[in-house]
């Protein structure tokens, strides 16, 4: 018992902490929400470092409904990141339109919470409880700001899509434990593998595959993804392209390898066809938009295509491939909702439009500088560090023998590019819109100026850095 | 005799009955949280069918689980309704669209 109360101590801070914090806010008001951010934070910090399995092996908790391993950490560190330049993004934006609440750090870190028993799901009833602990705070977070009747309406959109594919998820479970016997990963891919696969087992398969991949916004299940991302509040949409979408990947892996392990032929067709239709409809849905953050929904979409494709080859270095892309994509995304965050006009409103950066190189060379290296990085081409990702995904699937997936791939990369350049042509070509207000929000650029660093060629220094920690992350699934 | 099959039917129509509650509903979305929790309760008959016939108490805490979330589920979407019934003042599932998708 105490072993398993150490293995989840990351979570036991977390939650203590977001109980603790709920309580200053009850009492200290709105006042408090800037001191409550930096203390959030903090908590988010120390959960990191206290994440077991980097240094040590690890373990199982709870007579394995809890998986403490190394690929839990690996993930689990990701999301804690994310999660806290989500909540400093969120400090200089709201507090400007006068309507930041101190509840937003603590959903942070409930939401947290979730995340992390999401990626150490050993269990469905852990993958259950944690899925529902992320959508639950996330719904509320992207309804934040109350009197934005956009903000409401993607809440509205979001809760009803999200409630249903938790209900096609609990279906494919119910079938899964029904017909399997067991709720355990280990238990469910070794009653998978003794006298193949029946129908009731597929059926749950696909059904728990559907609702997975809501989460992770894979076309066919995408259509929430721009709403919601156009109309929650900026820095939400910066958490919610981050974090959650790491640890739904995380648990889709997980589940796949572990629990659905010898099934690895029924669910690789849906996971490909998943990939490839990602991949296709990011890339050609985002030509014609001309807004800035549902731009960004259709890329992240494609990117999740391209994760998909590691997946989809099933083995170590399909899995090492997938964690490495995250590391890359949560900079690369966060990077650019950064830069967004800054588009406020001289009235300081928030401003939307791609038009409005035209001529950003004239008026803020220096953001459009930064900005022009995230879309090159999304878009995957070769000297920024974007490029090598993709290149790892599209390795790993040539050495499954899906080569012409990866050839697939490739191709849509190729369409994507062309509305990532079409963003880098309106800064550098265009004639200049008016300039955007000036910000003095030192942690932010401080945070742009890095992601600008880590997806530029220098990123390629950070390869031994991350290689090893994510090739290990990997083997703890196989 | 009923036996297990009896009750994943009846779990079955529940769930696809939910599904178009959800899809086909024009009218408002009161109902689409009704649909919901139509959807969850039939995952419910089958967790603890499935329990039943197995003769594993596994499947019962789950429902228990999954009642408890269902709550959580039910007051949260009802608050998202209230906030978005004050700026808007409609529930009609037809005027959910000023953003396109």
């Amino acid at each position: 018992m105490g072993e398993s109360l150490a293995l989840t101590l990351p979570e036991i801070i977390l939650t203590v902490g977001a109980i603790a914090l709920m309580m200053v806010a009850a009492y200290g008001g709105d006042r408090s929400a800037r001191a409550i951010t930096w203390i959030a934070i903090a908590v988010l910090i120390a959960a990191a470092v206290f994440v077991p399995g980097i240094r040590d092996a690890g373990g199982v908790a709870f007579d394995g409904l809890f998986v403490a391993d190394s690929f839990a950490a690996f993930s689990k560190i990701l999301v804690y990141i994310a999660a806290a330049i989500g909540l400093v993004a969120a400090t200089g934006w709201f507090s400007r339109d006068g309507d930041y609440r101190a509840e937003y750090p603590v959903l942070i870190l409930l939401s947290s919470v979730g995340m992390g028993m999401m990626v150490s799901a050993g269990d469905l009833l852990t993958l259950y409880v944690g899925l529902e602990l992320q959508s639950l705070s996330a719904y509320v977070l992207a309804s934040f700001q109350r009197t934005d009747n956009r903000s409401a309406e993607a809440g509205l959109k979001y809760f009803v899509l999200g409630a249903l594919a938790s209900g096609i998820l609990l279906y494919g479970v119910s079938l899964l434990y029904g017909f399997t016997g067991s709720t355990l990963f280990g238990d469910i891919a070794v009653a998978l593998g003794t006298d193949g696969v029946s129908a009731g087992e597929l059926f749950g398969l696909v059904f728990v595959l559907a609702g997975i991949a809501f989460k992770v916004s894979a076309v066919p299940f995408h259509m929430w993804t721009p709403d919601v991302y156009e109309g929650a509040p900026t820095p939400v949409t910066a958490f919610f392209a981050s974090a959650p979408k790491v640890a739904a990947i995380a648990l889709l892996t997980r589940l796949a390898i572990e629990g659905m392990g010898p099934a690895t032929f029924e669910w690789r067709q849906i996971v490909i066809f998943m990939a490839l239709a990602s991949t296709i409809l990011g890339g050609v849905a985002a030509i014609g938009q001309p807004n800035i953050k549902r731009l960004l929904a259709y890329s992240s979409i494609n990117n999740v295509g391209f994760i998909l494709i590691g997946l989809a080859a099933a083995n170590r270095e399909g899995v090492a491939a997938i964690l490495f892309y995250m590391a890359v994509y949560v900079v690369m995304t966060l990077g650019s909702f950064l830069v967004v965050l800054r588009m406020r006009d001289e009235a300081d409103r928030p401003v939307e439009t791609i038009a409005s950066l035209s001529g950003l190189s004239r008026t803020r060379p220096g953001l459009a500088a930064a900005m022009a290296m995230f879309m090159f990085s999304l878009a995957g081409i070769p000297p920024l560090f974007g490029f090598w990702p993709k290149f790892l995904v599209f390795d790993a699937a040539v050495r499954a023998d899906l080569t012409w997936l990866a050839a697939v791939g490739i191709a849509t990369s190729a369409i994507s590019a062309y509305y990532y350049l079409k963003i880098i042509k309106t800064m550098y070509f265009d004639e200049p819109a008016p300039a955007y207000a000036r910000s003095h929000d030192v942690p932010q650029t401080v945070l742009i100026a890095a992601a600008a660093l880590f997806v530029s060629p220098l990123g390629y220094l950070a390869i031994p850095l991350i290689q090893p920690l994510a090739a290990n992350a990997a083997s703890a699934l196989f | 005799m009923i036996g297990l099959g009896h009750y994943l039917a009846v779990g079955a129509i529940l769930f696809v009955l939910g599904v178009f509650g959800i899809f086909i509903n024009r009218k408002n979305v009161i109902v689409i949280l009704m649909a919901i929790e139509l959807i969850l309760l039939s995952v419910n008959i089958n967790l603890v069918a499935f329990s039943a016939f197995l003769g594993d108490m596994v499947g019962q805490v789950f429902a228990m689980f999954v009642l408890t979330v269902a709550a959580g589920e039910a007051a949260i979407g009802l608050a998202i309704l209230v906030i978005y019934f004050r700026g808007r003042g409609t529930i009609a599932v037809d005027d959910i669209n000023q953003m396109k998708g």
